[in-house]
């Protein structure tokens, strides 16, 4: 959009401005080349036979192309004393993410449109008490979260992953939704009142499909952080309920033998390719929806 | 006829916060009530309370005969339109307007046909698909209007609908509304802060100031005889013409004396005028103040003032004379001799004239 009315007086812009143009642009390119850098490396590593990464140059591009690093991350390394690749593990955090995801965002949604639609006492404190729930380091609720999953039943199962990941998400998804709520006119809610309609009627036809924007951001944000938690995977999890992120740490410390690599590395990216992939298909929504409402009150 | 919103005694506090303070109201079927006051003044409130969006702290409420004051508001068989529309900004215009019917189960077949009413009624048959995103202003006033026209209810509230337009549609709109109130007979509570809307729309004004009810009645009594100083300067555009005078019992009637700077007081007679206190504030509107010889009627008395302004306005001239230390407006006819820093006999005609006392701003006469 900006573009365009970049391009429109562009042969009013003098030299200078041409130049220190030029200069930022080189520099955005060189910090996204620093960024891009390890990724080639994990990539071309990942591609070349043991054998190569042995003799060649660390940035060389691979001489001969061989997915048999891939195969083996996938389905034959070893994680501890089992060898059946990362798949169980991938497939671990898909059932823990995917639900956690849903289910945090769901209740973020309600919680931020109670807060900010349905004003009632006390809505401020529990809002704040929710943020203070933001901020709350990890590790601080390691022993106690424990000793809940104990008494509840799900130590060391994926439900209770899923619970842990709902519990610490639901104060930053209300806190998105909440902010985006209130950015809407609670005329809107009044108009439906008086046009009949209770509580969920409200919420399921005018501010659902008002919200697909803060849903991508909720979602994007949660999937990030659920799928690449690595503290609590490896705190409430046991043999056969760990995600990917323990499975691929015990990749790379089980050394026996000769290090591999190429292997690790390919299990690096595949552990991290669902999170690209969210970003890639929802990132211009996530750019919208972060600015949304700071535009229109 | 009983009434058909009945208000006894209504308070609503914020908080801590008086917004609303003993407001009785009541209106019979039929009736166009709006309500006008300043900015701030509590309208919306009252119109909250009434459509039950707000509880009320004190006083009753009922709606058709029924008590309706701790009643929700899908239940109190009212429609109520919008200052912002308030329109569904993901549903399209014909699913805005049955909204309300689907919420309450009609059938389909009666909802597409009110729906159809409604459109042609209000001219925006060719509009139902779109999204309101995708209409104009005055479009989205319309579309407001239908969905609270669909519904048929008992009262129909509004919310300064036309304060989003701009001037050309605000009076076209205006007498749509008073059309469409003809028409169906509906009764209507209307907010609005536009004297004008107030005076053109209503069988019933209440002119509210910070949250209490200053007067109600008929446009033509709100108008006529306002009962203090803010109703009769906040109502009439040109404001009416306050002006400080002193009153002395003369025989029959009371002699007015109003001080003018540099010259001899203009002394009137009010022949009607009873019991006023010494010092007053004497109420006159533009248009009751006249060349002389173009009004007639034994309450009218000529003097000569001092013109130190002249207004062409098209169908009238406004001319200003200073009386009493104050600017008054009289409103003469176009062709007027009148010239800016000449005498000119002005005729006063005190058959519409209030008088209000200085101190409390309550009306005398
Ligand atoms: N939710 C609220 N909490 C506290 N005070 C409020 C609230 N809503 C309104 N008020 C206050 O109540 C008073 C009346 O507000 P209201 O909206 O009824 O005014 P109004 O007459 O409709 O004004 P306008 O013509 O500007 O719409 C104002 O002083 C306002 O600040
Ligand atoms: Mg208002």
């Amino acid at each position: 959009m900006t573009d365009f009315t970049q391009s429109y007086d562009a042969p009013r812009r003098n030299y200078s401005q041409l130049v220190l143009r030029w200069l930022l642009f080189s520099l955005l390119g060189l910090f996204a080349l620093f960024y891009l850098m390890p990724l080639f490396v994990m990539v071309t590593t990942s591609l070349k036979s043991l054998e190569e990464i042995r003799t060649g140059s660390l940035v060389a591009l691979p001489r001969e192309v061989t997915f048999d690093a891939w195969r083996t991350a996938w389905s034959e390394t070893c994680t501890g004393v089992k060898c059946e690749g990362l798949k169980p593990y991938f497939w671990n955090s898909v059932l823990m993410t995917v639900p956690a995801v849903f289910i945090a965002t769901l209740l973020g949604a309600v919680n931020g449109y109670v807060i900010a639609q349905w004003r009632f006492k006390g809505a401020n404190l529990i809002f704040s008490l929710m943020l203070f729930g933001c901020f709350i380091p990890f590790q601080v609720v390691l022993l106690p979260m424990a000793r809940s999953l104990g008494i509840l039943g799900l130590a060391g199962s994926i439900p209770g992953l899923i619970f842990v990941h709902v519990i610490y998400g639901i104060g930053f998804t209300t806190l998105f939704f909440r902010n985006y709520y209130v950015t809407i006119p609670s005329e809107l809610t009044k108009a439906a009142k008086v046009d009949g309609a209770g509580f969920f009627r409200i919420f399921w036809s005018i501010f659902l499909p008002l919200s697909l924007p803060i849903v991508v951001v909720t979602v994007i944000w949660q999937f990030t952080n659920i799928w690449n938690d690595f503290l609590f995977g490896v705190s409430f999890s046991q043999a056969g309920t760990q995600p990917v992120t323990v499975a691929l740490n015990n990749i790379v410390n089980s050394t026996t033998g000769v290090k591999e690599y190429n292997v690790d590395m390919a299990a690096a990216i595949i552990a991290a390719l669902p999170t690209l992939l969210v970003y890639v298909v929802a990132g211009k929504y996530f750019i919208r929806g972060l600015t949304a409402g700071s535009v229109k009150g | 006829m009983a009434p058909i919103l009945d208000i006894n005694n209504l308070y609503k506090n914020y908080g801590s916060v008086e917004i609303l303070k003993d407001i009785n109201v009541a209106i019979e079927p039929g009736d166009f009530l709006v309500l006008v006051g300043p900015s701030g003044c509590g309208k919306s409130t009252l119109l909250n309370c009434i459509a039950g969006l707000e509880p009320i702290t004190g006083g009753t409420l009922s709606i058709g005969g029924k008590d309706m004051t701790h009643v929700s508001p899908k239940d109190r068989d009212i429609a109520m339109v919008f200052q912002s529309y308030a329109l569904y900004p993901t549903m399209s215009v014909a699913k805005n307007i049955t909204f309300g019917m689907k919420v309450r189960g009609v059938d389909a077949a009666t909802q597409e046909r009110k729906l159809n009413e409604v459109a042609s009624q209000l001219q925006i048959e060719q509009l139902l698909h779109r999204r309101p995103g995708q209409l104009s202003g005055g479009q989205r006033q319309r579309v407001a209007m239908g969905r609270a026209l669909v519904r048929d209810p008992k009262l129909f509230l509004f919310d300064e609908p036309l304060s989003n337009l701009d001037a050309k549609l605000r009076v076209e709109m205006r007498s749509e509304i008073k059309k469409l109130h003809q028409n169906l007979g509906a009764t209507m509570v209307y907010v609005t802060h536009d004297q004008i809307e107030a005076m053109t729309l209503a069988t019933k004004i209440v002119v509210l100031k910070g949250g209490v009810v200053q007067q109600i009645g008929t446009p033509a009594e709100i108008y006529n005889r306002p009962a203090n100083l803010f109703v009769a300067d906040f109502m009439g555009s040109p404001a009416m013409n306050l002006i400080p005078a002193k009153a002395t019992k003369n025989g029959s009637g009371t002699q007015i004396e109003i001080a003018r700077d540099g010259a001899a007081p203009l002394m009137l007679t009010d022949t009607h005028a009873e019991n006023l206190p010494q010092d007053v504030i004497l109420g006159l509107r533009p248009e009751d103040i006249a060349e002389a010889g173009f009004r007639a009627g034994e309450d009218v008395q000529v003097a000569e003032c001092q013109i130190d302004m002249v207004e062409p306005a098209g169908a009238d001239t406004f001319v200003v004379s200073e009386l009493g230390g104050k600017q008054v407006t009289a409103r003469l006819h176009a062709e007027t001799g009148a010239e800016s820093g000449k005498p000119l006999p002005l005729a006063f005609d005190l058959s519409k004239v209030s008088y209000f006392a200085p101190g409390t701003g309550e009306r005398l006469n």
